[in-house]
């Protein structure tokens, strides 16, 4: 039905599509961002961002104020704007809203499972999860012993149990073995989340497929990146990347057989789209690759913005909302450890 | 007269020495007519000067809403008395503000600490009532078997007793190990995950037995109260248990002991009671001392708040400021009116004496070429109409204000369309009400439809009151005709009379005095009479509007000097909208004093069409032929005359000013420029093109619009014919049909009917269509003649306003 969107879009997507829109010239733009950059105290970043959106979050917090602070009460604040939607949100809209959460999930529960292994407080680690991620039994996590315990006691209450079909064993969980879980279970939420989109058609489904694919390379460059050097075999690595996406399959057999971080430049530069993202850093150098993508990923989110009628916003939103909280929590970083001059290293402006 | 044209204004400038910046300020937002510019728009809010403090007050404000909020949560209501207090300073205020902070935190933690050992305690009573039944339950299935108690915190091992082995695992296989069991409370939302979490923990081999509490049990966190459910949990093996405790721990669970023996259960249980009841007296009196404190802070609350905010206000002016050189005086610009001059210099004596300061603040006029903002003068009954006006667009500065004429035109248009005294009485009754509790209603604070119909009270009065005029005139109270002025002037020939188209009634003495003839309704001739009658009047309103419009045009011009607008624009407009619809005015008013029966429609057309041709029956005056010739020339003259010369002779202006300049006086201009650098010279590009355009929408907008705002003005006619309409309808089909019943009941119904469909739908939205049309009619068809409405509105520095946007 690709066109013909615009002729029922707004019964049920309108409403909704206005609120993400509107939250979506709340975000900071460069200007703000100049203003929080010449901060020389917290305070003063408080001061600035009560003149914001952020205002009536921020102006009821006593004064020594931390980083997490700050965090902590702009997540609530995306959190806030998350739950209205999904609560405004009929199908197959409240579906898609959903889905974006699961990767906080994923994240969620290797966390915990992480934090347990090395025999952290509970209470603790809860407090660090992304509530955007939570689910009921999550602190039960704790119970579990292998993945098996894991899948049969709380997540198959979850709608992550699907993604769980291809990493049950009963080996007792390792670090290793938990990173493996996360990609795997990455894999499988990022096919599916695909997939739906791919169902829902129309503008949704190729916005998102863009979208969907670019996160899929990223994280396959990440993880080939990440296992040079380790035990991981090249199949099991191959396993690790998500069937879909620009890479696939080709850039991925040349991926997996990567070495070092040369060679995967190697590979990333056939393909244009990622070539300007290459070109920016020099060779041997992977440090700046993260905000590199973070940059191209924004940019991305962007224009997404550009077309209407299609769900590609509410996800472009959530995403470019977290960058925010991200570059907020740099800036405030920089500024609580008077590491002024850095704090330009990993700001993404938005606009 | 002050609303005839904005307050004259002029752009002040202040050199205040830093001593005394602060009091001045503040005794000029007392004052409330100074308007601040600010000079450091470049600097962002914590690079200004006065930042620590404006911070400071946002800290203290922010204390204050701590208090306000438990005062709220202890559910006290803050007795605000309006007790003058003693100067407090603000340093005092920020101490004192800390120490009732500190003092209020404490005391929360304590009684929060309270209130947790209170909970375990209750909890722990609830499971012990609840918990011990199910053991005694239990107990009678099994062996007489001594047991024994761990003093363990967790409940402790069971001696083999294969009866309840058999009860608890479903399946009775051997499990030796012994049986144990957990006894707790949990919130009563999570019981059934934890039961299924349980349940799958330990593959099915558990007995979960659960029982809701009684007491509700005050949630510490949010404090409010939540309904639990005790459970006991009966399982078997060391495994399983730390798997329980664990979910346990994960779901919030509390879990309390409970020992199996009842002598032992009774005397834990009179432990609990009586420490709960220690507990209470303890909570009961830190809660007293915690509301007594809370009662002092609120008593002094609201003064403290209006004091915090206008103390951050007059930071957030000081801010505006700007140093001057010696970094000893504060440098402040401003728009004031020229009439508070006076006052503002009085102010900033008395702030100078007051603060003891050696150099008195300067205080002059500054030249500019900024446009002044929009100030008017308003009072309570003329605030409604300025701000029907403003809702359009805000004056430019020294316009001539539609709002003085917007009094009464507005409210007449409005009862135009809504005539009925019927009607018109219940609105005043409304009026009414709303005037006479001004008072009360302008202290509270109302909805936001209450708001509106509070705000224009005084309009509607007016509307009201023109509504039971024209209701006079149209003779209608609920549709219904009265002979209020005497006998009908006509009378019947014969039976039929009522059904006649022309000659039915004959008329036997002299006209009805005001107003139409009641004999009029329900005669067949009722609509074609009615709708003449209001269709000419409709025009005749319009007509004179739109030439007051153009009138006001030309009052405009006059006032800001422009002869070239007089000349080439109010001229042929005038003449263009009275060769034409003038004409028409005035063939109308012939035709209602001579009663003739001429067809003005063709005089009209045939006006245009063809111009020479002999009027025939249709002649209302001798020399109409000519005069029509004379008034279609001048209005096809009109039309090149305002939309050719105007933009030729300023180009002609500005290339001759031009010209002047470039040779002679280049070096003085230099000079001018030098002198005076804020004021940014006029060198605006003349661009021909752009001017021609826009003076040919002008016209084009002008000649197409006389003749689609004279057709606009017949909604005058149209919403007073579908207002009569609609009253009959209900009169006729409602009431008089269920008065044609004997029937008590149906009589009350058809009454019933009567009065909603004549409140909600004649009172309320017939009141709401007819307000629009007339706002309509007032923003279009009479401002487009002469208003720019490109103006901003003067917004003094004011702390009475600032207590306004609170609320």
């Amino acid at each position: 039905m690709y066109g013909f969107e615009a002729m029922t879009f707004n019964i049920h997507g309108g409403y909704l599509e206005a609120i993400v829109r509107g939250h979506r010239s709340g975000l900071l733009t460069a200007a703000d961002y100049n203003n929080l950059c010449q901060c020389e105290t917290l305070d003063d970043i408080k001061m600035h961002l009560t003149a914001t959106e952020y205002g009536p979050y921020l102006q009821n917090e006593p004064s020594p104020l931390h980083t997490t602070t700050i965090v902590e009460k702009c997540t609530l604040k995306l959190v806030d704007e998350y739950k209205h939607m999904l609560c405004q949100a009929t199908e197959p809209l409240s579906t898609f809203l959903e889905y974006i959460t699961y990767g906080h999930m994923i994240d969620n529960v290797v966390l915990i499972v992480t934090g347990t292994l090395h025999e952290r407080d509970v209470q603790e680690l809860l407090e660090k999860c992304h509530p955007l991620g939570m689910f009921d039994s999550i602190a039960t996590l704790a119970v579990a012993q292998n993945m098996r315990e894991l899948y049969r006691l709380v997540l198959v209450d979850t709608p992550l149990a699907p993604y769980f079909s291809e990493c049950i064993t009963s080996e007792d969980l390792d670090d290793m073995n938990i990173e493996i879980m996360r990609n795997t279970l990455y894999k499988a939420y990022l096919e599916d989340f695909y997939r739906f989109c791919q169902k829902l058609g129309g503008a949704t489904a190729e916005i998102m497929s863009d979208l969907l694919a670019f996160e899929a390379d990223r994280r396959a460059v990440n993880i080939t990146i990440n296992s040079i050097g380790t035990e991981l075999t090249r199949d099991d690595r191959r396993k690790l990347y998500s069937s879909f996406g620009l890479l696939y399959p080709y850039g991925h057999e040349e991926l997996a057989v990567c070495e070092d971080i040369d060679q995967v430049r190697g590979v990333m530069e056939k393909y244009p789209p990622y070539q300007s993202i290459f070109s920016k850093l020099s060779y041997g150098e992977s440090q700046m690759l993260d905000k590199a993508f973070y940059e191209e990923e924004v940019k991305r989110l962007c224009l997404s913005f550009e077309q209407q009628f299609h769900y590609g916003v509410f996800f472009a939103y959530m995403r470019l909302k977290e960058q925010e909280i991200r570059n907020l929590m740099w800036i405030s970083e920089c500024v609580a450890q008077n590491q002024k001059s850095r704090v330009h290293d990993s700001v993404v402006f938005i606009f | 007269m002050d609303l005839m044209r904005s307050e004259k204004m002029t752009l002040v400038q202040l050199i205040i020495p830093v001593e005394s910046a602060h009091r001045a300020v503040s005794y000029l937002g007392e004052l409330g007519l100074l308007q601040f510019r600010d000079l450091n728009d470049d600097k962002s809010p914590f690079q200004r000067t006065f930042v620590n403090q404006v911070k400071r007050c946002a800290e203290m404000s922010r204390k204050l809403r701590f208090f306000k909020d438990q005062i709220h949560k202890a559910g006290l209501l803050s007795s605000a008395l309006p007790t003058l207090q003693p100067d407090v300073d603000l340093e005092a205020l920020e101490t004192q503000l800390a120490e009732h902070e500190h003092e209020l935190i404490e005391m929360n933690a304590n009684s929060e600490k309270l209130q947790q050992t209170y909970n375990e305690l209750l909890e722990f009573k609830i499971v012990l009532q609840k918990a011990g039944v199910f053991l005694v339950s239990s107990k009678g299935y099994e062996n007489a078997e001594g047991r024994e108690l761990d003093d363990s915190v967790y409940p402790s091992d069971y001696p083999e007793s294969a009866s309840l082995l058999e009860q608890a695992t479903q399946s009775g296989s051997s499990i030796s190990s012994g049986l144990r069991f957990i006894s707790g409370i949990i919130l009563k939302s999570k019981v059934l995950l934890f039961e299924r979490m349980l349940f799958r923990a330990t593959r099915g081999n558990l007995l979960f037995n659960q029982a809701s509490a009684d007491d509700l049990i005050m949630d510490p966190v949010s404090s409010e109260l939540v309904e639990k459910t005790v459970f006991v949990v009966f399982f078997s093996g060391e495994q399983a248990k730390t798997k329980v405790l664990k979910i346990c721990e994960a779901f919030g669970a509390n879990c309390y002991p409970v020992p199996e023996d009842l002598t032992k259960q009774t005397q834990i249980t009179q432990e609990v009671l009586s420490r709960l009841s220690e507990l209470e007296t303890t909570l009961d009196v830190g809660i007293r001392h915690r509301n007594a404190a809370l009662h002092s802070i609120g008593f002094h609350l609201t003064i403290w708040m209006n004091m915090v905010k206008r103390e951050k206000a007059v930071f957030d002016t000081l801010n505006m400021l700007n140093f001057d050189v010696t970094k000893k005086c504060l440098v402040g610009e401003g728009w004031c009116p020229i009439f508070a001059k006076p006052q503002i210099q009085e102010a900033l004596q008395r702030a100078t004496h007051d603060s003891n300061s050696q150099v008195g603040i300067i205080f002059h006029v500054m030249d500019t070429v900024e446009s002044p903002p929009t100030y008017f003068r308003t009072n309570t009954f003329t605030n409604a109409y300025q701000e029907i006006v403003d809702a359009y667009g805000v004056a430019k500065y020294q316009e001539a204000n539609p709002a003085v004429y917007t009094v009464i035109t507005f409210p007449f248009l409005f009862a135009v369309m809504f005539g009925d005294w019927g009607h018109g009485i219940c609105l005043l009754l409304g009026a009414l009400i709303l005037i006479a509790r001004e008072g009360k209603l302008s202290s509270q604070k109302l909805g936001s439809f209450m708001e509106m119909l509070f705000g224009g009270r005084y309009v509607l009065l007016l509307m009201s009151i023109f509504s039971i005029y024209c209701g006079l005139i149209y003779n209608e109270f609920f549709s219904v005709p009265f002979h209020i002025f005497g006998d009908s002037a006509y009378k019947c020939r014969d039976k039929s009379c009522r059904d006649a188209y022309t000659i039915g009634y004959i008329k036997y003495r002299d006209a009805y005095p005001f107003g139409v003839d009641p004999s009029w309704r329900g005669s067949r001739s009722e609509l074609p009479f009615l709708n003449s009658l209001k269709m000419k009047m409709s025009i005749l309103f319009g007509v004179a509007q739109m030439n007051l419009g153009i009138i006001l045009s030309y009052f405009n011009s006059i006032f800001f000097n422009n002869s070239l607008d007089i000349r080439y624009q109010f001229v042929p407009q005038m003449i263009f909208l009275n060769s034409l619809f003038g004409y028409l005015s005035l063939l109308i008013i012939v035709k209602w004093c001579t009663g003739s029966q001429a067809d003005l429609y063709h005089v009209m057309i045939y006006m245009f069409l063809s111009p020479f041709d002999d009027l025939g029956e249709n002649e209302l005056f001798w020399g109409q032929r000519p005069l029509q010739i004379l008034l279609l020339l001048s209005a096809l003259v009109a039309v090149p005359w305002m939309l050719f010369p105007k933009p030729f002779i300023l180009r002609k202006l500005h290339t001759e000013r031009f010209q002047g300049r470039a040779y002679g006086i280049l070096r003085s201009s230099e000079l001018d420029a030098d002198s005076e650098p804020g004021s940014a010279r006029q060198h605006v590009e003349f661009n021909f093109s752009e001017v021609f355009v826009h003076q040919m929408i002008h016209s084009i907008e002008f000649v197409l619009g006389s003749v689609s705002n004279t057709a606009s003005y017949l909604r005058l006619w149209a919403l007073s014919l579908a207002h009569s309409e609609l009253s009959t309808v209900f009169y006729e089909k409602v009431l008089l049909l269920a008065w044609g019943y004997e029937n008590f009941l149906i009589r009350m119904v058809g009454l019933a009917v009567f009065a909603f469909a004549t409140a909600f739908i004649l009172l309320m939205m017939e009141t709401l269509s007819a307000f629009l049309h007339a706002l309509r009619l007032h923003w279009v068809e009479f401002q487009n003649k002469f208003y720019a409405g490109d103006g901003y509105k003067f917004k003094p520095f004011s702390f009475a306003a600032l207590a306004d946007d609170e609320d």
